[in-house]
């Protein structure tokens, strides 16, 4: 009897460390958000689809894996990396110092502004007095919250939402004055959408890097360098072989990769 | 683990504590004062008294609180006629949708309470009181009530906790309450399990005080039932 259950126990212990060691990233895991158009959302019959979604077919396929696409809550999407309910993340990311604390990233696969949104004719020209006392509305845990916090927090009111979608939802019901989001998360998902009509942007196009970061990259776990290693070489290779070009002309008519 | 972004945003927790008791108050007590006497026209034979009443407890304790709450806040933005009206400066307005969506939602639970405690007034009590002459109000509001509420106090109890925690709801529409509050520390320095766990501890003390403010007061109600 000891014997077998001896025998169990280092066979278990076999099969943990195999576990750990063997990882050849034959099947690679990706948590996106769905709920971030025109980069990541759900067609109405409720499959992934998206620029985000499109990209990480692409990378996962060059880097010689298979794909799965785990959907998590943009607030639990670090933690559920970093709890290994997947691999990385591709999921417009931007690539911050205060995120580096907690992952690690590959280099970027895109870069855009952020930019202001407000209804049309309510703000005449952009400063830090015509918004203040508005309630602005920002997806929560996200750079364009932090820009916000730490340049406006004390002079406007933030709203923090779980989606993008319901900051959208918010400003058309008119229950925040203006929001704060990616340029083109903002256009795509919003103004050029009926229920978007009577807003425009408003401001500069901003881009500190303090906030804004390097571009939005794949975030993985530290540990994963080999991953992180592959990812790169998979985003050069689409770089290279035209499939970049080719997603990204599906969605967009200019450059979004940036300098 | 580390403590240290709690102390410092502690402020955020503190904001998070005051909506979150503000929140809670508010809706228990007007939620209280509505379920009394809609428990007792819900305890009436004719129907189309109770009915109504029925209708409105069975659809709000036979969904699930974030579902209502997400019909308010989200619902009540759909339609042109309400977003034109008055009752906009309400809807619109967070605070507001949630403190609805909470008042409806522990009222309903509140008259089905009363109303349970109402229906097993012993037999006894009911028949002296009538044999005493006195009438229907007079019945109610010496006998039958101040014995339910008595009888009732052990659940409405645990109703005012359960409207507690159901309070963390708030935080999906933008409200900072106690868990907004670990949202925001979540999501600033990604760390669950201290933000949430502060969180925790928050609701785990005034859980605590309740309790004890709740047995203070049962001893005292039901001083009668004590063995001594």
């Amino acid at each position: 009897m000891k014997k077998i259950l001896s025998a169990l126990i280092v066979l278990s212990l076999v099969l943990a460390a195999g576990n750990g060691f063997a990882k050849d990233w034959k099947k690679i895991r990706v948590g996106v958000e769905g709920a971030y158009p025109p980069f990541s959302f759900l067609t109405p019959d409720q499959k992934l689809d998206g620029f985000d979604i499109d990209m990480a077919k692409a990378i996962v396929a060059a880097a010689g894996g298979e794909i799965e696409l785990v959907i998590s809550d943009w607030d639990g999407i670090i933690p559920g990396l970093l709890a290994k309910k997947f691999d990385c993340i591709v999921a417009s990311m931007s690539i911050t110092e205060e995120r580096k604390k907690a992952v690690a990233f590959t280099n970027k696969y895109y870069q855009t502004p952020a930019k202001f949104v407000v209804k049309k004719g309510a703000i005449k020209e952009f400063s830090k007095e015509a918004i203040k006392g508005k309630s602005v509305g920002v997806q929560r845990a996200t750079i364009h919250d932090q820009y916000l916090t730490d340049n406006y927090g004390k002079d406007v009111e933030v709203k923090r939402y779980g989606t993008q979608d319901e900051v959208y939802l918010d400003i058309a019901a008119g229950r925040i004055d203006m929001f704060l989001a990616d340029i083109i998360a903002a256009k795509e998902g919003f103004i050029e959408k009926p229920e978007g009509k009577d807003f425009q942007f408003i401001g500069p196009d901003l881009t500190d890097v303090k906030w804004f970061g390097e571009g939005a990259g794949i975030a993985c776990r530290k540990e994963d360098k080999d991953l992180i290693k592959k990812l790169n070489d998979a985003i050069q290779k689409i770089r290279k072989d035209g499939t970049y070009k080719k997603i990204q002309d599906k969605y967009f008519d200019f450059d979004i990769y940036g300098k | 683990m580390d403590f240290s972004i709690i102390a410092d945003n502690i402020d955020v927790y503190l904001l998070g504590l005051k909506n979150t008791l503000i929140l809670v108050s508010l809706s228990l007590a007007i939620g209280l004062v509505f379920a009394i006497p809609l428990a007792v026209l819900r305890t009436s034979k004719n129907i189309f008294i109770s009915g109504p009443i029925n209708a409105y407890t069975y659809f709000f304790r036979g969904t699930p609180l974030l579902v209502q709450m997400f019909l308010i806040y989200y619902g009540m933005g759909q339609f042109e006629s309400i977003k034109t009206s008055f009752l906009w400066i309400f809807f619109k307005e967070a605070y507001f949708c949630a403190l609805f969506a909470f008042t409806l939602n522990t009222c309903a639970y509140t008259i089905e309470i009363i109303r349970g405690a109402i229906e097993n007034t012993p037999h006894g009590e009911v028949e002296a009181a009538k044999a005493a002459g006195m009438s229907w109000y007079l019945r109610f509001t010496r006998i039958i009530l101040p014995s339910s509420f008595r009888r009732a106090l052990p659940t409405y109890g645990n109703e005012i906790i359960f409207m507690l925690h159901g309070s963390s709801l708030a935080s999906v529409i933008t409200i900072i309450d106690i868990t907004g509050a670990a949202r925001i520390i979540n999501s600033r320095y990604y760390s669950p399990y201290e933000a949430y766990l502060t969180a925790g501890a928050f609701y785990l003390t005034i859980t605590f005080i309740l309790v004890w403010l709740l047995k203070k007061l049962e001893y005292r109600w039901l001083a009668h039932l004590r063995r001594e």
